[in-house]
Parts: C-alpha cells; structure tokens; sequence
C-alpha cells in the first residue's frame, strides 16, 4: 500500500519537477517587463532538440549541451531585439500577442532547421531505477531537482544580491523610475530574455532522457509551466517550482487514486481554486511587493 | 445562296474544332486530387503519402501514362485540421475538376472529407486507420489501411496462443489511442480475455508509473496492452521497465517504425506488436505473396528519399496501384464506372496485404495482413 503511494508520489514529483522547471522561465521575464512570454515552451524545446541532434551527429554530450545553451540564449537575444524591441512603446498584451507569434515562428523554423521526428538523449548517469521501499525513480529526475533547485538558488542570488538583478526588478516596477535613476532598460529587457532562454534551454536538456522532444515538445512544457507559474504567483521562483509540484502531485495521486481519466481535471481544478480564493496564486503577493 | 454557303462554312468549322476539342479531350491528363496532412502533428503520415505520390505519377507518367493519358496530381496541405480538408476538398472537386481523390492521411480529415465525396459521387480512397471510415459502407468512400480493431484482433490471438485471460490496459487518450481501446474493448471479450485494468494518459504525458502501478497491483493481470502512437507508448516502454514489471508488454501497429526502438532503448527488449507486412520485408518467407511488392517499394522508397520506407507510405501507394488500376479496367475516367471497378479490385498485392474489395467491404484485407513481431537486440523478428 505504502509502496504504491511512494510511487505515486515519485511519478507525481518527476512531472512535477519539469512542469516547475518551465514554470521559471515565465516567472524571470515577467520580472523584468511584467510580459509573459509564451515563447517560454519553445526555448525548451530549441535546448532540447539542439543538444539532441547534436549527439546524434557525433558531438560530445559536454560540447553539446554548451552548445545548445548558447544557440538558445542567440535566439532568445535574437526574439528580443526583433520583436518585441520594436513594439516597445506597445501595451503588455500586444507584447503577449507578440510572444505567441514567435513561438509559431520558432515551431516552424525548427521543424524546418532539424524534422519532426521525435529525439531522445542518454540519461546523464545511467538508466538504473533507484528502489525506495518498493518504489523507484530514475537517476535523471533527480538531476531535474537538483538542477531547479540550484536554478532558482541561483535566481534568487541574481535577484536579491546583484545590482543588475535588482536593476530588473526596478525596471519592471517602473520603468520610468528605473530610467531616471540610471539603469539601461533596453539592456536589461536583452538580458532577461537571454536569460531565460538560457533557463528554458537548461530544461530542455535535463528532461529530454525522461519526455522526448520534438519541434512541438514546447506546447505542452509551456502550458504545464504557466500553470505552474501562475499557481506559484507569477514572477516568483519559489512560487513556480511549488506550483509545478503540486501540478504533477495532483496529476499523479488522481490517477492512482481515482481514475487516470480524472488526471488532466483534477490539476485545473486545483489552479482554479487556488486562483478563485488567493488571485495572484499561493506566493503572488510577495512577488509583486518585494520593490 | 450565299447565306446558307456561310453556314455551312461555318458548320464545317464548328464540327472541325469540335473534333479537335475531342482529340484533346482523349489526351487530357487524368486529375487525382490529394488532400494530405504534410505538416503538422500527423505529419510524420502526410510528408512520406505526399512523396510516394509524387514519386510514382512521376514515373508512371514517364513510362506513358495510364490509357494513354499522363496523371496530374494536386496535392493540399490541410495540416491535419478538418476544417481544412473539408475547405480542400471542395476545391479539388470544384475548381480543379478532379477525378478522383486520394487521402486524408488522419481519420478526422477524412471524415471531413467523406460528405463531399458522397454529395459530388467522386470516388475517394482514404490513407486513415479507423474503422469508421468504411463501417457502415459508404458508397464512394475505400481506404486501404488496415483498421485498429484487426490489430486488436491480431494482439488478443496471440495473448490467447500464450494463454493469457486477464489483461491491463493502458491507451492514449486521443485519436489513435482512443479509437484503438474502444475497438480492442468491443472484440476483447470473443477471445475469453478479460481487462482487470484500464488505463489512460496524455499524449505528452512526461510520466504514467502511477498508472502502470495500478495495472501491476491489479488482481490477477497477466499482460499488458498499450494503444498510442509518438512518444507515449516509449515512455510507457520506460516505465514499465522502471518499475520492474515481469509481464509480456504489447504495443500496437502504431509503434511500429525503427524510430519507436530507437527511443525506447532496452527496454523495448521483448514488446511483442502487430505490423505489416512492409515493417519485415527481409523477414517475410518466399512463399508470401506480398514478400516481391515490399520489397520493391522499400528499395525504390529508400533509393529516391534517404529514409526509412514506412507503412505509411505503404498506404499511399496501395491507394494509387488501386486507383490506377480501376480506370485502366473501366477504360476512362467516368467516375461512376471507377468506382465500380475500385470496388470489385480482387487479389490486388499491395504493401498492406492482399486485397479483395466487395460491395460490402471497401478495405479488402485479409486477416494475414498483421504479422506478429516481437523486439530483440534492438529489432523486429518476425513470430507469425
């Protein structure tokens, strides 16, 4: 009985832990410009499929991965300085509409650039289950945890701790203000698409051994992200990891518990009544209130 | 006098031109009309339906043609949208004038597509799986996949050989998948199995253990059965390695390309799936009388693309060998008389298996159309 609910629970956290890992990115770009940016999926898929391709032409895993990073990083740079730069002086939903945009264009080009067949990478250290007390869990979502753990560690540092980082908080609380006392605004809308093109990238990576990717993997890790990050409040680190667990732990213990045709309905449940009785999610109001 | 030499010059030149338009009117090409899902989810149908056409008009049309007329093909992109097809469809039949129509690489696009083809009497050979699309028998409409419920079929005999009773089931919950268990749940029962377990997941589900656990903990399960296509049915693979379950695992034909193995690794070790004919050409032994087309088609598919042939591709070129050879026996392309001739097509070879069409079956295959593989080392062996 125990063992089946320990496996529940480890099914639930490895969903969990990719959903809360494409959760982040949403939540680095909507700090610095309040624009949530729903080209979030398609930079983990670029990271993914890149490092994919890329090991099966015959690059090193190690060169790969750097590789892919930066390629990620070029296009979200790349987004920014073409799309929504230009539309600068547009409201933040016009910006949103932009975002969608390049998200089709990005699934487009990458099913031009690479094909749509489904691409997998090895698992970074091996494909043996580990047992716990009569349930098991693969190595690699370990590496997913570990790696949103010291993601938004690192976050959090970036944010609280370094003066850009408190330059983009600034900026996305009021751009004029941040202006006026000297931080350079177009630069820091630059660097956080960068970096969470980066984030979205390092996703794509670590989950590719357990989900696959394709040129449309995006989709549903963008999806499964923004709940995860509107669950947590959007713009908070923390709030995007909790919430992509809860998602996954909800999604997990329905589908043992009850029926797996009940699954998908349970976890919008839950974002709905989180969000009908706390409406800017479970850590929302700290986000917005830390400048 | 003069007036009536007039007329009748004029007559002379009217009769000489409708002559003319007559002669041109033999030589004109016959039109097939294609509605493909080239990209899109269903691409991975579409793209290699669009190429095998191509490739083969192509080269019929070198060697003369059919009747002494080329073949033009029109081919639209629905992009795997109903709406589109239907939209497509309309215009093959309106404004391109087509003869006949060739497609719908999906179930849904097809069915978007069959009320046009019934209201216009064009003949349409659809490339989709499901069952609906000749179940009941429509007058215009033929496909040449095999269906999922003969896969289901194909699976449950060989549970039964291994004395298999219970089993849990764990599908898809879309399209393929969904179609797949509801057919494999209506035919279940006649083989004496019963299902203790079913399950479903998202296409793009990351991870099903909790599902697979509740089919292992399932009282007196004895194998399992997974109906889905893409990247669910390898994550599935995974899993059911993760957990450790010591039971036979079935797919269905939708896992059966080299890509499925390539994803599910090791633990793809020992999958037992139903597939045709075109998945083991090698394989087949020389009696078959599918063994010669397979593997033709493969060589020729592989020598002009670059890739892997897969039955999907099959499907295409079994629809056009049909078609073509409907309007070589009626002699034209009068559309009522093709459909008559796709109709009583019998003992046509194709790369699905061997077809025998009727009024009251316009798929026509046997049930030899399935062999029986199972995966060793990383490839298909052939059963059954």
């Amino acid at each position: 009985m125990f063992a089946a609910f320990l496996q529940y629970l480890f099914s639930g956290l490895t969903s969990g832990a990719i959903y809360a890992l494409a959760g982040l990115g949403f939540a680095i770009i909507y700090n610095a410009s309040h624009v949530i940016n729903f080209a979030q999926g398609e930079f983990i898929m670029i990271g993914g499929m890149a490092t994919a391709t890329m090991v099966a032409a015959g690059v090193p895993i190690y060169l790969a991965i750097p590789l892919a990073m930066a390629a990620s990083m070029l296009v979200g740079v790349a987004m920014e300085k073409f799309a929504i730069e230009p539309a600068r002086n547009a409201d933040v939903v016009t910006i949103i509409i932009i975002t969608i945009g390049a998200s089709i264009f990005m699934r487009g080009a990458a099913q031009l650039i690479w094909d749509k067949e489904f691409h997998s990478l090895p698992a970074f250290s091996g494909e043996t289950p580990i047992a716990v007390m009569g349930a098991t869990l693969m190595p690699q979502s370990l590496w997913v945890f570990g790696i949103s753990a010291v993601a938004i560690a690192l976050l959090w540092y970036f944010f609280n701790r370094t003066m850009f980082g408190k330059a983009m908080l600034g900026t996305s609380h009021n751009r004029l203000a941040a202006q006026l006392v000297g931080v350079a605004v177009k630069r820091v809308l630059l660097a956080s698409f960068a970096l969470s093109a980066l984030l979205g990238a390092v996703g794509g990576i670590v989950v590719t051994p357990i989900t696959f990717t394709n040129y449309e993997a995006g989709i549903m890790l963008g999806l499964k992200g923004f709940s995860a990050a509107v669950l947590g409040g959007l713009g908070n680190g923390t709030g995007a990891i909790i919430g992509g667990l809860i998602v996954g732990i909800a999604e997990a213990m329905a589908s043992g518990y009850l029926s797996s045709a009940y699954k998908d309905a349970i976890a919008f449940i839950i974002i709905l009544f989180v969000l009908f009785f706390m409406p800017s999610g479970l850590f929302g109001k700290r986000g917005t209130d830390r400048v | 006098m003069r007036n009536l030499m007039k007329w009748g010059a004029a007559a002379v030149v009217v009769a000489g031109c409708s002559t003319i338009a007559g002669l041109a009117q033999a030589a004109d090409p016959i039109k097939i009309g294609s509605i493909l899902s080239v990209t899109g989810p269903a691409s991975f149908l579409g793209e290699p339906e669009k190429k095998t056409l191509e490739m083969y008009v192509e080269r019929i049309n070198k060697e003369g043609g059919v009747q002494g007329r080329k073949i033009e093909l029109v081919v639209y992109d629905d992009g795997g949208a109903g709406e589109k097809a239907s939209t497509f469809t309309k215009r093959l039949i309106e404004s391109d004038k087509v003869d006949l129509l060739i497609g719908g690489s999906t179930t849904a696009t097809t069915m978007a597509a069959v009320p046009l083809a019934e209201r216009n009497e064009v003949p349409f050979i659809s490339l989709a799986g499901a069952v609906v699309i000749v179940e009941p028998v429509k007058k215009w409409v033929f496909k040449t996949p095999h269906t999922d419920k003969m896969a289901a079929e194909k699976v449950f005999s060989d549970m039964k050989k291994r004395g298999i009773t219970k089993i849990g089931m764990i599908s898809e919950d879309a399209g393929f998948g969904k179609s797949g268990h509801d057919q494999s749940l209506a035919v279940v029962k006649s083989f004496g199995i019963e299902v203790v377990a079913d399950e479903i997941y998202s296409p793009k589900d990351p991870d099903v253990t909790a599902q697979l656990t509740k089919i292992k903990n399932a009282p007196g399960v004895q194998a399992v059965f997974n109906f889905g296509f893409g990247q669910g049915p390898a994550i599935v693979t995974k899993n059911f390695k993760q957990l450790g379950i010591a039971l036979p695992l079935y797919q269905s034909h939708g896992v059966a390309s080299k890509d499925f193995i390539k994803l599910a690794g090791d633990a793809a070790e020992g999958i037992r799936l139903p597939a045709a004919g075109q998945v083991v050409p090698e394989q087949l032994p020389a009696s078959d009388p599918q063994k010669p087309v397979v593997t033709a088609f493969k060589k020729d598919y592989e020598a002009a693309f670059k890739s892997d042939v897969s039955t999907f591709a099959g499907h295409a070129y079994d629809g056009l060998q049909i078609a073509l050879a409907a309007i070589n026996r009626a002699k034209s392309t009068d559309k009522a008389k093709v459909r008559d001739e796709i109709e009583k097509t019998s003992g046509y070879v194709g790369t699905g298996g061997l077809v025998s069409m009727s009024a009251t079956d316009h798929m026509g295959l046997s049930p030899s159309a399935f062999h029986m593989l199972e995966i060793r080392k990383g490839d298909w062996v052939l059963i059954d």
